[in-house]
C-alpha cells in the first residue's frame, strides 16, 4: 500500500533554437485503490509524466515522494523504487524482446526483487503470475516468444512482468490502445481486476475519454503540458469547466447523443 | 565502405484476439484462440534454407575444405622443379611455374593464406567495431562522443594511401602484419552501422521496460540488445571478410602484400610478374582468380541471405 | 439517392501462400448514390484488403479468385473494374473511384510541394487544362477542404497532421469521383481534428453528392457519419443495416459484441 506524489514536475528538453516545456508545473496523487486517468491528446505531454514517475527521465524542477518520502535515485533507494513503481507500455510488440521467451520475462523481475528464492520457486511464481493474467495453461505460454503470442495476450504477459516485484504503484501507458477494439475492455477488466486485488495505486494515461470515465476514479485533463481540469470522472465529463475540455467532450464520438440528434 | 543493411523488422504477429464474451472474471478465450504450438526451440537461430544461401554455403564451405586439407596433400609448393613453365600434366595437375613450382600446391597454400587473413581481420573488425560501436552507443553521453570520434576519424582517413604508408616501411611482411593494417584501416565502417543501430534498439520499449524492472545496465547490453544485435554483427563481419581477402588480393598485386607467403594476391603478383598472361599460361593466374572471385560471391551470397532474413522486406516469396 | 452505384457481387480474395489465407469470402454489397457506407471491423478481416481489390491494387500473393466490382455510370454505362485492362484502370482510377489511404498523412512527397502534388493530379488526368486554370482549381480545391489558398507553396513537413489529412482529401476529390473509398482517414489524429474532418465530409458528400465507402475500426465513428453500416469478420459481411438500427438493434453476436467494446460517454455507466 503505497502512495505517490507528483509535486509540481517540470520538464524541459533544450531543442537547437528553443527551450520545449513537455511538462508544466504537473502535480497528482497517486493513491492504493484509486484509478486516476491522464487524459490527453498526442503531444500533450502525458508519456513524458510517465517516463518522470518511472524514473527514466529525470525532472527539470518539481519533485516525486514516494510515502512522503523524496525518491531515491541511485542504489539501493532506486531498486526499492523499481519494487514499488511498475510500468504497462503502450506498444505490445515493442515492450517484449523478440529474442526471449514469456518465462524470462517474468523471471528477470522475480529474481531482481526476490533475491534467495531457488529455481523452483522462481518457476512457480512465473506460472503463478500468468494464471492471475489469464493466460493458460501457463506452462504452455511460458515457453513461448512473444511473436508466438496476440497482441492481447502480448499485454496481458506485460501486465505479469509489472506485477511481479509486487509493487504498489502501476502506471499503465496507454495500455489498450494498440489492441484490436473487441479485447481493449477485456485487459482493462483484467487491470481494474487487480488493482482491487492488490490494492494498486494506478495512473491510467490515455487519449480516450469514454474508457477513462468507466475506469477511473479522478480524471485529469492535460493539455499541451498543463492539466487544465480535474475532478471525479463523472463530473468532469458531464459538466466541464475549461475550453479545451469541453472541446474533447464534443469531439469524441458518442452514439447516444447522435442517436438523441437523429431521432429529434 | 558502407553497408546498407537495414535495422531487422519485427516479425509479423498473430493479430487475432475474439473473445467468446465476457465473464464476471473478464474475456473467455475462445476456443480457437489458444496457444498456438511452439514454433521451434530457437526462433533467431539461424536464416532459412534458399538457394542462394545454400549456394553460398556450398561454394564457400567446398574452398574452406580445400584450404584446410588441401595442403596436407599437395606437393610441396616451393620445390623448384627444372622443367620450367609448363602445362596441367600428370606429374603437377595444374602445371608448374616459371621456376617449375607446382600451381596445385601453390594454390593449396595460398587458399590457406588467404583465409587466414580473412579470418583475422574478420574478428579483429568485429572486435574494434563491436567495442567502438556497441560499447560506445550503449553508453552514450561522453563516451559515445569520443568513440564517435575515433570511428569518424579512422573513417576519414584514407585506407588504401594509409596501406601503401605501411606497407612500404615494413619491408618483409608477414600475412598477421597485412591482417592487422587491413583491419585497423576497415572497422571503422562497420562501427558506424553497429553504433546506429544500436543507437535504435536502445530506446526500444523492452529495453526501457528491462531498466523500470531493475536490470543493470551492462545485463542490459549483453542480455536484450546482444541478440538482436546478432544478424547484423554477421552481416558485418561476413562484408569485413570479403573486404579483407579482396583487398589483400590487391595489395599483394600491387607488391606490397606478404610476398614471401602464398596467398591468392601474391600468386596473381608473381604470375603477372613472370608475364603468365602474355606467355598464355593461364593455368598459373587463372585458378587463383577464380577462387578469388568465387569466395567473394559465396560470402556476399551469404550476406544477402541475412539481408533477406533480417528485412522481410527484402523477400520475395512470402515465408 | 437510393440507386446503387457500385456493385461489388460475391467478392473473394485469397492472399497465396502456405497456407492459403482466404481474406475476403464471397462479399456482396451495393454502395448507393451519395451515400456514406461504412465498412467496420477488427484488423485482419479483410476491409482493406476488399478495398484495395475492388480498385484493382492488389499485389501478388493477394489475388481476386472470384467476383465482381461494377461501377454503374451515371450516364447509364457499367464498367466491371475487374475487366479493365491497364489503360483503362489508369485512366478510371481518380477520375471514377479514389482513395484515401490508411496513414495517408505519410503519402505525401515530402520534397515536393503541396501544389506541384495536386497539380500532378490535373497533369495526369486532364492533360488538357491550362496551366493558369489548373493552378486555380488547386487553390479551389484547399479552400474547398478548409486549408488555405496559400499553403499551396508549403511542404508536407510545414503542415500538421489534420492539414496534411485535408490535403490527402482534396487530392482525392481532385477530379470530382462519384466514389470516395477512405481507410482509416482520421486514425492518427486527435480527436479535436478527427471530429473536424468528418464535418468536412459530410459537407463535401452534402455538396458534391458523392458516395462514401468510410473503412474503420472505430464503430461509434462511423454513427456520426454513416448512413448505413456493414460489419466484416473474419473476410465475410456479417451484418449490414441502417446505422442507427445496427445500433439500437444489432442482429449478429459479433455486432452486439463488438458495440459492448466501447463504453458510452455520457449514458449511464455500466
Amino acid at each position: 500500500m503505497t502512495t505517490l506524489d507528483a509535486r509540481h514536475l517540470v520538464k524541459e528538453y533544450r531543442l537547437r533554437h528553443t527551450t520545449l516545456r513537455a511538462v508544466d508545473d504537473v502535480s497528482f496523487t497517486l493513491e492504493p485503490g484509486r484509478t486516476l486517468a491522464l487524459v490527453g491528446q498526442s503531444g500533450s505531454g502525458k508519456s513524458t509524466v510517465a517516463k518522470l514517475l518511472m524514473q527514466l527521465e529525470k525532472p527539470t524542477a518539481g519533485e516525486i515522494r514516494l510515502d512522503h518520502r523524496p525518491v531515491q535515485r541511485r542504489g539501493a533507494g532506486l531498486a526499492a523504487y523499481r519494487r514499488t513503481v511498475q510500468m504497462v507500455f503502450q506498444d505490445p510488440f515493442a515492450s517484449l524482446n523478440p529474442f526471449h521467451t514469456v518465462a524470462h520475462h517474468l523471471e528477470r523481475p522475480v529474481r531482481l526483487h526476490h533475491g534467495g528464492l531457488s529455481s523452483p520457486q522462481v518457476r512457480e511464481r512465473v506460472l503463478h503470475l500468468l494464471e492471475r493474467v489469464r493466460l493458460t495453461p501457463p506452462d504452455q505460454v511460458a515457453r513461448r516468444r512473444p511473436h508466438e503470442l496476440s497482441g492481447g495476450q502480448r499485454q496481458r504477459v506485460a501486465i505479469a512482468r509489472a506485477l511481479a516485484p509486487e509493487p504498489g504503484i502501476l502506471v499503465a501507458d496507454e495500455p489498450v490502445s494498440m489492441l484490436d477494439v473487441s479485447i481493449r475492455l477485456g485487459v482493462l477488466n483484467l487491470l481494474a481486476t487487480l488493482q482491487r486485488e492488490e490494492h494498486l495505486g494506478v495512473l491510467y494515461i490515455t487519449h480516450d475519454l469514454a474508457t477513462a470515465r468507466h475506469f477511473a476514479d479522478e480524471i485529469l485533463v492535460m493539455y499541451q503540458g498543463s492539466i487544465v481540469e480535474r475532478g471525479p470522472a463523472n463530473d468532469v465529463i458531464r459538466a466541464p469547466h475549461h475550453e479545451y475540455t469541453k472541446a474533447l467532450v464534443a469531439a469524441a464520438p458518442d452514439p447516444e447523443r447522435r442517436i438523441r440528434e437523429l431521432r429529434a | 565502405m558502407a553497408i546498407t543493411t537495414q535495422a531487422p523488422e519485427p516479425p509479423e504477429a498473430r493479430r487475432s484476439g475474439a473473445y467468446a464474451g465476457f465473464g464476471p472474471a473478464g474475456p473467455i478465450p475462445l476456443a480457437g484462440e489458444s496457444i498456438p504450438p511452439p514454433v521451434g526451440r530457437r526462433r533467431l537461430a539461424l536464416p532459412p534454407m534458399t538457394a542462394k544461401l545454400a549456394a553460398g554455403l556450398i561454394i564457400g564451405g567446398l574452398i574452406l575444405l580445400f584450404g584446410i586439407l588441401a595442403p596436407f596433400v599437395v606437393q610441396d609448393p616451393a620445390t623448384v622443379n627444372d622443367i620450367g613453365l609448363a602445362g596441367p600434366s600428370g606429374a603437377h595437375w595444374l602445371g608448374t611455374t616459371q621456376t617449375g613450382q607446382d600451381v596445385l600446391a601453390q594454390l593449396a597454400y595460398a587458399t590457406r593464406g588467404s583465409l587466414t587473413i580473412g579470418a583475422i581481420v574478420g574478428l579483429v573488425t568485429l572486435a574494434l567495431s563491436g567495442f567502438f560501436g556497441v560499447v560506445g552507443a550503449y553508453a552514450g553521453g561522453w563516451i559515445d562522443e569520443l568513440f564517435s570520434l575515433i570511428s569518424n576519424v579512422m573513417l576519414v582517413i584514407p585506407g588504401l594511401p594509409l596501406v601503401i604508408v605501411i606497407s612500404s616501411y615494413v619491408s618483409d611482411k608477414s600475412i598477421w602484419l597485412v591482417a592487422l593494417v587491413l583491419s585497423i584501416t576497415g572497422w571503422a565502417g562497420s562501427a558506424r552501422v553497429l553504433r546506429g543501430y544500436t543507437l535504435s534498439l536502445r530506446s526500444r520499449d523492452y529495453v526501457l521496460a528491462a531498466r523500470v524492472a531493475g536490470e543493470k545496465r551492462w545485463r542490459i547490453l549483453a542480455v536484450e540488445i546482444l541478440p538482436n544485435l546478432v544478424p547484423l554483427l554477421a552481416a558485418q563481419v561476413v562484408f569485413a571478410v570479403i573486404f579483407a581477402i579482396l583487398g589483400e588480393a590487391g595489395l599483394s598485386y600491387l607488391g606490397l602484400g606478404a610476398t614471401g607467403s602464398f596467398t591468392w594476391g601474391t600468386m596473381l603478383y608473381y604470375a603477372q610478374n613472370g608475364l603468365a598472361l602474355r606467355l598464355g599460361a593461364w593455368w598459373w593466374f587463372v585458378p587463383p582468380g577464380l577462387l578469388l572471385a568465387l569466395f567473394g560471391a559465396a560470402l556476399s551470397l551469404v550476406n544477402f541471405a541475412i539481408d533477406e532474413y533480417v528485412n522481410p522486406k527484402l523477400r520475395k516469396a512470402p515465408r | 439517392m437510393t440507386e446503387p452505384i457500385l456493385t461489388v457481387d460475391d467478392f473473394s480474395v485469397d492472399y497465396e501462400v502456405e497456407p492459403t489465407v482466404h481474406a475476403v469470402r464471397h462479399v456482396s454489397l451495393t454502395l448507393r448514390r451519395g451515400e456514406v457506407l461504412g465498412l467496420a471491423g477488427e484488423s485482419g478481416c479483410g476491409k482493406t484488403t476488399l478495398a484495395y481489390g475492388i480498385v484493382r491494387l492488389l499485389k501478388p500473393p493477394a489475388a481476386i479468385t472470384s467476383g465482381h466490382a461494377v461501377f454503374h455510370a451515371r450516364n447509364g454505362d457499367d464498367v466491371d473494374w475487374s475487366r479493365l485492362d491497364a489503360r483503362e484502370l489508369r485512366r478510371n482510377r481518380w477520375d471514377q473511384i479514389s482513395m484515401v489511404f490508411q496513414g495517408a498523412m505519410n503519402s505525401l512527397n515530402p520534397v515536393i510541394s503541396i501544389r506541384d502534388q495536386l497539380e500532378d493530379v490535373f497533369t495526369t488526368h486532364r492533360p488538357e487544362m491550362g496551366k493558369r486554370e489548373r493552378r486555380d482549381r488547386c487553390g479551389d480545391l484547399l479552400e474547398r477542404v478548409g486549408v488555405d489558398r496559400a499553403r499551396l507553396h508549403s511542404y508536407p513537413h510545414e503542415l500538421s497532421g489534420g492539414m496534411r489529412q485535408r490535403v490527402m482529401i482534396a487530392m482525392a476529390m481532385a477530379l470530382e469521383p462519384q466514389i470516395m473509398i477512405m481507410d482509416e482517414p482520421t486514425t492518427a489524429l486527435d480527436v479535436v481534428v478527427q471530429r473536424e474532418i468528418l464535418r468536412e465530409i459530410t459537407r463535401l458528400r452534402d455538396e458534391l453528392g458523392f458516395a462514401v465507402l468510410f473503412i474503420t475500426h472505430d464503430l461509434p465513428l462511423l454513427l456520426e457519419i454513416s448512413d448505413r453500416i456493414a460489419v466484416m469478420k473474419d473476410g465475410e459481411v456479417v451484418e449490414l443495416a441502417g446505422a442507427v438500427e445496427l445500433y439500437t438493434n444489432p442482429r449478429h453476436e459479433y455486432t452486439k459484441m463488438l458495440l459492448a467494446s466501447f463504453p458510452s460517454l455520457t449514458g449511464e455507466p455500466r
